[in-house]
């Protein structure tokens, strides 16, 4: 199995550079800066993350990854007591802005969280939630979106026959495709993906990794991961973040094979984190 | 340092401490033995009683029904117990207790659960701090007050505006009854909401959902089942509140519809009988009796309905 996907990685690194010119940003970050209440999580943050490529975030507990992905859909705000500076340009435009509104921002940046979360209802409904709150009502339509999207989460073959049933009688791992579905339900560009595979067995986060693989064709991905071997299996381009910095943001395959900084080595080969 | 010493000097042994206390455990032993059979006792004292006041409340009630058939006291409309020729219909009593139950639901019901709403989806923590605990004060004010209230002033206003309205009404301490009723739903329905997980109120959000929309489609519907229950333990409330409509909608026994009249409800009537003299034995006497049965089969049955509404609406997660 483990031979497939390096075989598949390497295909994807002939393609990727075949493509690199052609190749837009999706977020560009510039100074970015992030408080919580008197803690100082982001420091001069700069990140440019290409369209239609998986950009991985990894680095140790506590060193802002979450945070980062977080800003991109501005979740962190959430938090009482954030503070930002700087900008994220997403297509040109500064999401950070008083004025850009969060709802608009979410709904082309989709999420999908560490725990799966999906909503205590059925399965057909937490797929139908998104397209329904953006004002899509037929029922058609939503009953071709919602195959579609858990179909796009390969999970459609598990579920088909039983979509009306409640979505936490679910196993975790098709949970958490379900809200990959979920969020593919409303077509964004960008997914955020936070620890997808953390509370999952192996198995599952296998699917969930291949998974991966199948939406980088159509979706700008951003995995923070804990795992390096998956961060090294799935995604194009690898930031390593340490204490709210970025140590060294580069193609995965420099990064894991010939890393500029010492603290990337150090990190990547388990002398800490 | 000289108590280091000292210390140091009568050494701990904890291993033989315990060894030491574990022989002199025999006693203590028992009272293990003993405590479950009395925790058990004592629990049963609450069931006994209600048994207890279920068996009397019964058997008094089919002694009235020795005198008065079932069928007429549960479909007259004419309920006339001090009169030469007395005439026991309950409805009017049903019908009072269901109108003045109505109208608290209609108060209490909206601004409750948009009281709830705001405090566990809008409110800022220390508003939040505030609020609920001044909340839950105002349902400890005695009911006497609220009745004094609706007499004095809510019925007085009333009239200002709609003079035809009568001095005594089933109006004023249904109104009442509402405000009373907001602190229980409002409390236990921002219980229910808050204990909905925030990863759900987080996967809403991160679809592009506005707030409004997490709160009505996805916070709501996960609390519905605490939300449902809350209301039905209202109607229970106002079902068996007594001071406020004794207070302030008198004792007229008519049955109507016009909640501008004096309507009296189960428990105002049961009040107004054992305060007079009922003599024992009586046919008036066993009339509190069936009213009081009547009303307990009411509650039992709103207590049935919530745990039934409550399961059937149960969202997991």
């Amino acid at each position: 199995m483990s031979q497939k996907i390096t075989v598949k990685l390497n295909d994807q690194v002939v393609k990727k550079t075949g493509r690199q010119e052609k190749k837009r940003a999706v977020f560009e970050t510039n100074q970015l800066n992030l408080w919580y209440s008197d803690t100082h999580a982001l420091k001069d943050i700069n990140l440019s993350i290409k369209e239609k490529e998986v950009t991985a975030v990894i680095g140790p507990s506590g060193c802002g990854k979450s945070t980062y992905i977080k800003t991109l859909n501005r979740m962190v705000e959430l938090v009482p007591g954030v503070r930002t500076t700087g900008e994220i340009k997403y297509k040109n435009r500064n999401i950070l802005d008083r004025n850009f509104r969060v709802e608009d921002l979410r709904t082309q940046v989709g999420m999908v969280f560490q725990k799966p979360n999906p909503f205590p209802k059925s399965i057909y409904e937490n797929i139908a939630y998104g397209p329904k709150i953006h004002g899509i009502k037929n029922k058609k339509i939503l009953d071709e979106i919602v195959e579609k999207s858990l179909r796009g989460a390969y999970i459609w073959d598990e579920v088909k026959d039983r979509l009306n049933e409640n979505a936490y009688g679910l196993s975790g791992g098709q949970q958490q495709r379900l809200c990959i579905a979920r969020c593919l339900a409303v077509e964004p560009d960008v997914i955020l993906m936070d620890e997808p595979t953390s509370a999952l067995d192996p198995k599952s986060t296998l699917r969930i990794e291949e998974l991966v693989q199948e939406l980088r064709e159509d979706y700008s991905i951003v995995i923070v991961t804990h795992n390096m071997q998956q961060a090294a299996r799935i995604s194009d381009k690898t930031a390593f973040f340490l204490n709210g910095e970025v140590i060294e943001f580069d193609e995965t395959d420099k990064i894991f094979t010939n890393p500029k900084d010492s603290r990337t080595e150090d990190y990547i080969s388990g002398r800490f984190g | 340092m000289a108590g280091n010493s000292d210390t140091n000097k009568n050494a701990v042994n904890v291993r033989e401490m315990i060894a030491e206390k574990k022989k002199k455990k025999s006693l203590s032993n028992y009272t293990e033995k003993f405590i479950p059979t009395f925790l058990l006792l004592i629990a049963s004292i609450s069931l006994l009683t209600t048994v207890g006041i279920i068996i009397t409340l019964f058997t008094e009630a089919i002694e009235f029904f020795k005198r008065v058939p079932v069928w007429e006291f549960f479909t007259g409309t004419v309920l006339k117990p001090m009169s030469q020729n007395p005439e026991f219909g309950v409805l009017p009593l049903i019908n009072g207790t269901l109108i003045s139950t109505f109208i608290a639901m209609l108060v209490a019901g909206p601004i409750g659960i948009m009281s709830a709403i705001y405090l566990s989806e809008y409110a800022s923590d220390r508003v939040r701090r505030v609020l609920k605990p001044l909340l839950e004060i105002l349902a400890g004010i005695p009911t006497i007050v609220y009745g004094f209230f609706a007499f004095t002033f809510v019925t007085p206003l009333i009239r200002s505006i709609f003079p035809e309205v009568g001095a005594t009404n089933i109006l004023s301490p249904g109104l009442v009854m509402g405000v009373m009723i907001i602190p229980m739903i409002a409390s236990l329905s921002e219980d229910a909401m808050s204990s909905v997980p925030n990863s759900m109120r987080e996967g809403a959000f991160a679809l592009g959902a506005t707030k409004l929309e997490t709160t009505f489609k996805v916070v709501i519907p996960a609390a519905l089942s605490g939300i449902i229950s809350s209301f039905v333990l209202g109607i229970s409330r106002a079902i068996g509140e007594t001071m406020i409509v004794t207070i302030a909608s008198g004792s007229s026994k008519n049955f109507t519809f016009d909640i501008t009249q004096s309507m009296q409800t189960m428990t105002a009537y049961i009040v107004e009988v054992s305060s007079g003299d009922a003599p024992a034995g009586s046919t008036i006497y066993y009339s509190l009796y069936a009213v009081a049965a009547t009303l307990f089969i009411f509650t039992l049955l709103m207590n049935i309905l919530a745990r039934y509404l409550s399961r059937k609406f149960r969202e997991e997660y």
